[in-house]
């Protein structure tokens, strides 16, 4: 099976190809039903290499494929590296990615970019499969950009609207300034290490001593760039306004997978990173700061999309502070049951959204409990998942991050439960809002109410049943002895930077004790909202009806946007304005122009030579003839 | 031979330049174009005139056969020069050179 890794990516790549290129010969389904089998076959494929992997007793191989560059010393090939996380994310990425294509079938039908929609998801695809196989930096770096791109193409997928353009660009431009990071960092890699390519770069690593400065600054580089793509402060501002994609590509790209590519690769860095504790302790309070400042925003937020959006910031946050306090398995795992359960709510809210026609507004839903009744189960699978409620995933893979935290400092404990108190509160409020009480729309919404096809449903009940059984991947030690499959399985890549992780193991009571706090705090919030919003059926006020300091500030989103705009945005425009009026038409112009200008003039003066008269020609050749005889004579 | 080398180089190359300067004063003051066109020719010869002379003062042949490629190049020329006149008279019903000056700028 691992022979037939190349086909992985490739598959989603002729997909594209044939998709778009035959755009006008195939019929609309066909490419929908083309698109959707390639990425199938990529996760059976995926299925197959997971299972070799983990029966067989080598745990990684690299598949040399050809070379890609080669100057002097600077080698780099076409190579993928199979390994457990790999396969893991592998497994994420086609198999969600499926989910969403087959319901984005349903979801985009009456569409009339259709085919365009799929060929652009058939190449985030392959970028994402390749940003997670390359075995070197460069090759994770071209996955990386060109995920960029998809995710470009897809926010403004609707380019008929001005402010969907706007969103795509912002994501461009905030990534870009992510991704000058992480290249710097893959530069400095090369002139610390000779190589960029894994196995070689881990192996020099382990030479060097702890906190050397050419890795701490190359770590903080590449963390640069894992801000930029998945969305931390402060480089977060992009992802809420990428919700102007259609909602298939809110759950696949930025939510499911492109947005926890940094945590990969943090992941797969783990023994850089843990030789630089400086820089795991900036991942730990930036995730966790993260995770509690979009969690605050999320709670006052309107736009059932934006609230999510909020909670994907929070969580990616939560990954962070995981790899941050050394937990990398916590990591990875919370990335996996994340993908799940956020890939499930978005496409609910997709769900939602489609009964709706189009309406996102959640003051203007309520009680959709009756109509849309699979759409609302499985939305309340997704919430009771990302709360942390047992024995759902979320729960597991928050726990675990929770204690490696506690493990570190309890300041991480403390930023991760009020993050989860808010994330509790805010997801209930939307689920509350959205399908209790009454309905609150127009009578022609309400007339046209009806439960999504088949299409549409089959992937949210596959979904919700992996958020609600992921997190048995994960059974904490203390619950079931060696329960922790997936720790075992992740054991292989993450046990290079065992002996450096500094946490002192804690005694179960105590672990089981902070898990009941979590569980009461989380249980207590959910009986809040449930007071606040069916009890008392509060509706969200409008923005413009916001009481005290504190929800405007928190419905504004902290003026983080307003903030950049006025200390980046604007002087740059008011330097690009500047320089515009004094160096650009006041100097460049006027040399180009003055060039011109004078040598209009002096023709206009010399061409007044040519007369016309004969006999002054033939005077003016026979004068210069006797010239140049003359010259030739004195240079003798 | 003997009578050629009688006459010193010297008045050879005297009696060139001087029929040179003539035919350039020639094409220089003249305003018929016929005149200029013999002046050239007066010129053309001056240097032919040259080159025999020093032929045969080094008593090289090369030169010699050189100034009757040139005679048979101006024979040619002279052909495609007199037409030019002759399509200028017919057009102009003039060979004043002060009359050809519609090529300007």
């Amino acid at each position: 099976m691992k022979e037939l890794i190349w086909l992985v990516p490739l598959l989603p790549l002729a997909g594209f190809l044939i998709v778009s290129l035959g755009k006008s010969y195939l019929s609309k389904n066909l490419s929908g039903i083309i698109a959707s089998t390639m990425v199938l076959g990529s996760f059976l494929l995926a299925l197959g290499i997971f299972f070799d992997i983990s029966g067989s007793k080598e745990k990684s191989f690299t598949v040399n494929l050809f070379e890609w560059i080669a100057t002097g010393d600077f080698k780099v090939n076409i190579a993928f590296l199979i390994d457990p996380l790999s396969a893991i994310m592998l497994l994420i990425i086609t198999g969600v990615g499926f989910l969403i294509h087959l319901y984005s079938m349903g979801y985009m039908h009456d569409d009339e970019g259709y085919a365009k929609f799929f060929s652009y998801l058939n190449l985030f695809v392959f970028f994402m499969l390749l940003l997670v196989l390359g075995d070197n930096y460069l090759l994770m770096f071209a996955g990386w950009e060109g995920v960029g791109l998809a995710s470009y193409l897809l926010i403004g997928f609707w380019f008929k609207n001005s402010s969907y353009n706007d969103a795509a660009k912002k994501a461009f431009i905030v990534n870009r300034i992510g991704d000058l990071g992480f290249i710097l960092g893959i530069f400095l890699i090369y002139i610390t290490f000779g190589s960029i390519q894994y196995s070689n770069v881990f192996s020099e690593a382990l030479n060097l001593k702890e906190s050397e400065p050419a890795i701490v600054a190359a770590t903080l580089l590449l963390f640069i760039g894992a801000m930029g793509k998945s969305a931390q402060i402060p480089l977060y501002t992009w992802l809420p306004d990428a919700m102007a994609g259609p909602t298939p590509v809110s759950a696949l790209i930025h939510a499911a997978t492109m947005v926890t590519a940094g945590v990969y690769m943090i992941a797969r860095s783990n023994i850089l990173y843990s030789l630089s504790p400086e820089t795991l302790q900036f991942v730990a309070i930036i995730g966790g700061v993260t995770a509690v400042f979009a969690a605050s925003i999320g709670i006052f937020q309107n736009d059932i999309k934006k609230v999510l959006a909020y909670s994907t910031v929070s969580q990616l946050g939560y990954m962070f502070l995981a790899l941050g306090v050394g937990a990398f398995t916590g990591g990875v795992f919370h990335l996996m049951t994340h993908a799940f359960f956020k890939a499930l709510l978005f496409l609910g809210a997709g769900s939602v959204i489609h009964a709706m026609s189009g309406e996102q507004d959640i003051r203007k839903m309520g009680g959709l409990r009756k109509k849309i009744p699979v759409t609302f189960i499985t939305f309340l699978i997704g919430t009771i998942a990302i709360s942390g409620i047992p024995p759902f995933s979320g729960f597991f893979s928050k726990d675990e991050i929770l204690a490696h935290a506690y493990e570190v400092s309890p300041f991480f404990w403390v930023l991760g439960v009020l993050g989860s108190m808010m994330t509790t509160f805010y997801m209930f409020r939307l689920l509350f809002v959205t399908f209790f009480g009454s309905f609150r729309g127009t009578e022609e919404q309400k007339h046209h109410l009806h439960e999504s096809p088949k299409t549409m449903t089959i992937p949210l009940i596959v979904l919700a049943v992996l958020a609600t059984i992921a997190g048995f991947a994960g059974i904490p030690d203390i619950m079931v002895h060696d329960g922790h499959w997936l720790e075992s399985f992740l054991h292989p890549v993450f046990k290079g930077s065992e002996a450096f992780t500094h946490g002192h193991k804690m005694s179960h009571s105590m672990e089981w004790i902070l898990m009941g706090a979590t569980v009461l705090i989380t249980v207590l919030m959910l009986l809040f909202a449930y007071t606040k919003f069916v009890k008392n059926n509060n509706v969200p006020a409008g923005d413009e009806k916001k009481q005290g300091f504190l929800p405007n500030l928190l419905a504004n989103k902290y003026y983080v946007d307003e903030l950049y705009n006025a200390i980046i945005t604007k002087p740059l425009n008011a330097l690009s304005g500047f320089t515009y009026k004094f160096m650009e038409l006041k100097g460049v112009d006027f040399i180009v122009n003055g060039t011109g200008n004078a040598i209009v003039w002096i023709s206009g003066v010399a061409r007044r030579v040519q007369s016309g008269n004969t006999g002054f020609y033939i005077f003016a050749m026979v004068v210069s003839i006797i010239v140049i005889l003359v010259i030739n004579l004195f240079n003798k | 031979m003997e009578t050629l080398q009688a006459i010193p180089l010297n008045h050879y190359i005297l009696l060139s330049a001087a029929l040179f300067s003539i035919g350039v004063m020639g094409v220089l003051l003249r305003r018929n174009a016929i005149i200029i066109f013999m002046c050239i020719e007066l010129m053309l010869n001056a240097v032919n005139l040259l080159m025999v002379a020093f032929s045969a003062h080094h008593g090289d042949g090369k030169g010699q056969v050189f100034v009757f490629f040139i005679m048979a190049v101006a024979a040619a020329e002279v052909a495609v020069g007199l037409s030019i006149l002759i399509m200028i008279h017919r057009n102009t019903n003039t060979t004043d050179i002060g009359f050809l000056n519609k090529l300007k700028f």
